[in-house]
């Protein structure tokens, strides 16, 4: 290993509170890679990230193209019918290109790798949602305080 | 530069650790740096993946991605984190005599 520095990361907690495509996927991907180095991970969804583990919804994410400043695209222009789609399914491609699965694939591989999967439950009450909207990799609904309690000892990243 | 004794020939090693020259390695050796990663015994499932780790890095010039040899080598991505603990394709990929997988996925 090139840098061995005095403490390599062992565990890391990963929130993911946003529901766009890009929102959703940097965490995805720091999951991931976290298990690849053989470092433990879990992901908790929050907010509008909850999307990303909602059965009927995680097919169906879409990049913002208003608001998005480096999108590099008039905000009236980002907001014509169908730009949202049109840009998420040019980001979709190039993501398959480098081998970027879709999401719900990609939380089977991480789930599968050995990450735990959470949702959030404040989120949850708030929206009203019921366990069988989730998709099968989710672990459970947990509060804040146990978040915090199964992050313990490791970094908490959020996204 | 890193060097090990490897199949009873001192071997030239990477900055990763990994073999530098993937034509030095053997099956031997490969055992033998499965042994230094804490895997005692390479099953024929060990095999497969690494197998097909070098069959895509002869085309390809780099190491599949996890995703990859989940959907091709034939082995799932539970059955990979249980053959090669703390990191299959990185694992796979030293024991396989190949450079560290340089993507992301």
């Amino acid at each position: 290993m090139a840098n061995t520095s005095a403490h390599p990361i062992e565990k890391v907690s990963i929130i993911v509170s946003h529901g766009s495509l890009e929102g959703v996927y940097p965490g995805l991907i720091m999951a991931n890679g976290a298990r690849m180095e053989g470092i433990d991970a879990s992901l908790f969804f929050t907010f509008f990230g909850l999307d990303a583990i909602i059965s009927k919804r995680m097919h169906n994410l879409k990049v913002a193209t208003v608001g998005n400043p480096a999108m590099h695209m008039p905000t009236l222009l980002g907001a014509v019918p169908g730009m949202s789609s049109f840009a998420t399914s040019m980001m979709k491609r190039e993501m398959e290109k480098i081998d970027i699965p879709p999401v719900g694939e990609f939380l089977t591989m991480i789930h599968d790798s050995g990450a735990e999967i959470y949702a959030c439950k404040a989120t949850v009450d708030m929206f009203h949602l019921k366990p069988d909207d989730f998709c099968p990799e989710v672990d459970g609904v947990i509060s804040v305080g146990q978040f915090y309690e199964k992050a313990a000892g490791g970094q908490i990243i959020f996204t | 530069m890193q060097t090990a004794i490897l199949g009873g020939k001192t071997l030239a090693l990477d900055a990763d650790g990994n073999l530098a020259d993937r034509k030095e390695w053997n099956e031997e050796v490969a055992r033998e740096i499965a042994a230094t990663e804490g895997i005692a015994e390479l099953t024929p499932q060990h095999w497969a993946v690494i197998n097909f780790m070098r069959s895509v890095f002869e085309k390809e010039g780099d190491s599949p991605s996890i995703r990859r040899l989940t959907k091709e080598s034939g082995v799932d991505t539970k059955t990979l984190y249980q053959l090669f603990p703390k990191g299959p394709a990185k694992k796979a990929a030293r024991i396989a005599g190949l450079p560290k997988p340089k993507g992301c996925i």
